[in-house]
């Protein structure tokens, strides 16, 4: 593991987006992408409980390490999770009660966008240390929220254009994001 | 067919055709889309989906009168998460190459929507055996949606199905259905093929009503 922060935070950004190349967190995207006022602070809440979630599965895994605990990684890791989601709500509520209505149900849904817990998986699976398991959580949170606002923009362009009937909805929505991938595949090797 | 066995019955069908979780609901996308490289992977993780479904739903439709509500989301996640633990060692246990092939999403299937929907929409009302029964057709619909993309994806992507040559050394594989844009592609295309057959069968079923008015 001799990558630099900087790589890990080009290849999370945008070689291996998380959404467009690796599948991950496609529930929000498919569904909160419909306009860009809710995409982009939903993007950012996202990223702010991937770091939060980060540093705490790192100093978990250290300790399950110390412990000898290893199967009781995920059960822990999603706890956690949940519990930082519901303490990111209850900061929200009490410093800035306007962002805390704007994001609404989303908040609570973080719990189940699977790339918060795949960057807890990811990073203890590739042994990361602090610095690199930091940046790589930001970094794909900024993938995430870049591939939102992204796919919220087309979508909202999209709505004045003549689209048949037949192809309305989800179908759209795919093949959007097939093309949005098949660009991003551009990017790959930037990193390194 | 008696009452009680059509119910029982219209259950387990829902989650294959009328509810179908890939299909109709598009829910627990990113395992579907990420290892349908192949038919054997795709059909791999449906059936450890289908394990920990079930597994899932029937113990939460057992303690569903001792949880109390406030805390419901959080024991069924502790609830899913053993049985993804489980399933995660014994995959690892059986084949190391699959557990390689799948990687992470095995472990993923903890924040699989379906589960947790099908836990609080289904589990948490109707005793387990019901309750197990609905959560089995629903894993088989996520099974067959997940195989529909896999072998599509792997016929068209590395010309083979299971592995075996279907066309002979001169086919060109079209790389781009392997790799992750085609699998926007492919779900794309099978959901619009679907709502054209859904289309078709509305057109002729209100064409029949008119020819009966103008009959009549």
């Amino acid at each position: 593991m001799h990558e630099t922060a900087f790589q890990i935070f080009v290849n999370a950004l945008l070689a291996n987006n998380f959404v467009l190349a690796m599948f991950l967190g496609l529930c929000p995207f498919l569904g909160v992408s419909g306009k860009l006022d809710t995409a982009f602070p939903m993007g950012v809440a996202t990223t702010f409980v991937m770091l939060v979630a980060s540093l705490c599965a790192y100093g978990l895994n250290l300790l399950l390490g110390y412990f000898h605990l290893e199967f009781l990684r995920l059960i822990s890791y999603i706890v956690i999770i949940a519990s930082s989601v519901q303490l990111v709500e209850m900061v929200l509520k009490k410093y800035s009660p306007a962002l805390f209505r704007a994001l609404g149900i989303y908040l609570p849904l973080i719990t189940t966008n699977c790339a918060v817990l795949g960057v807890a998986l990811f990073q203890t699976a590739r042994e990361y240390d602090f610095v690199q398991s930091v940046t790589f959580s930001v970094g794909g949170g900024a993938g995430f929220t870049l591939a939102l606002v992204l796919m919220a923009s087309v979508r909202e362009r999209l709505q004045l254009s003549n689209v048949p009937d037949l192809a309305q909805g989800t179908a759209l929505s795919l093949m959007l994001a097939g093309i949005l991938s098949l660009s991003f595949m551009g990017f790959a090797g930037l990193g390194g | 067919m008696n009452p009680t066995t059509a119910k029982t019955w219209d259950e387990f069908m829902e989650g294959i055709w009328r509810q179908n979780p890939v299909f109709v609901m598009v829910l627990g996308m990113c395992p579907t889309l990420a290892v349908t490289v192949s038919a054997v992977n795709a059909l791999s993780m449906g059936l450890a989906t289908l394990f920990v479904l079930v597994c899932s739903c029937g113990l939460v439709s057992m303690m569903r009168k001792v949880v109390p509500k406030e805390v419901r989301i959080a024991v069924y996640i502790v609830i899913i998460a053993t049985f993804v633990t489980v399933v995660d060692y014994a995959i690892q246990a059986i084949s190391l190459a699959l557990y390689d092939a799948l990687g992470a999403f095995i472990q993923l299937i903890v924040v699989n929507c379906i589960i947790l929907g099908r836990a609080e929409a289904h589990a948490a009302k109707n005793p387990p055996v019901p309750a197990m029964i609905n959560a089995t057709g629903m894993g088989i619909g996520f099974i067959i949606g997940l195989f529909a993309l896999g072998a599509v994806r792997e016929i068209l992507g590395a010309g083979a199905l299971f592995g075996v040559s279907l066309f002979g050394s001169n086919f060109q594989p079209w790389v781009i259905m392997v790799l992750p844009p085609g699998g926007f592609f492919v779900l794309g295309g099978w959901l619009l093929l679907f709502s054209w057959v859904e289309r078709r069968k509305r057109r002729k079923q209100s064409g029949k009503l008119g020819e009966a008015t103008q009959n009549a």
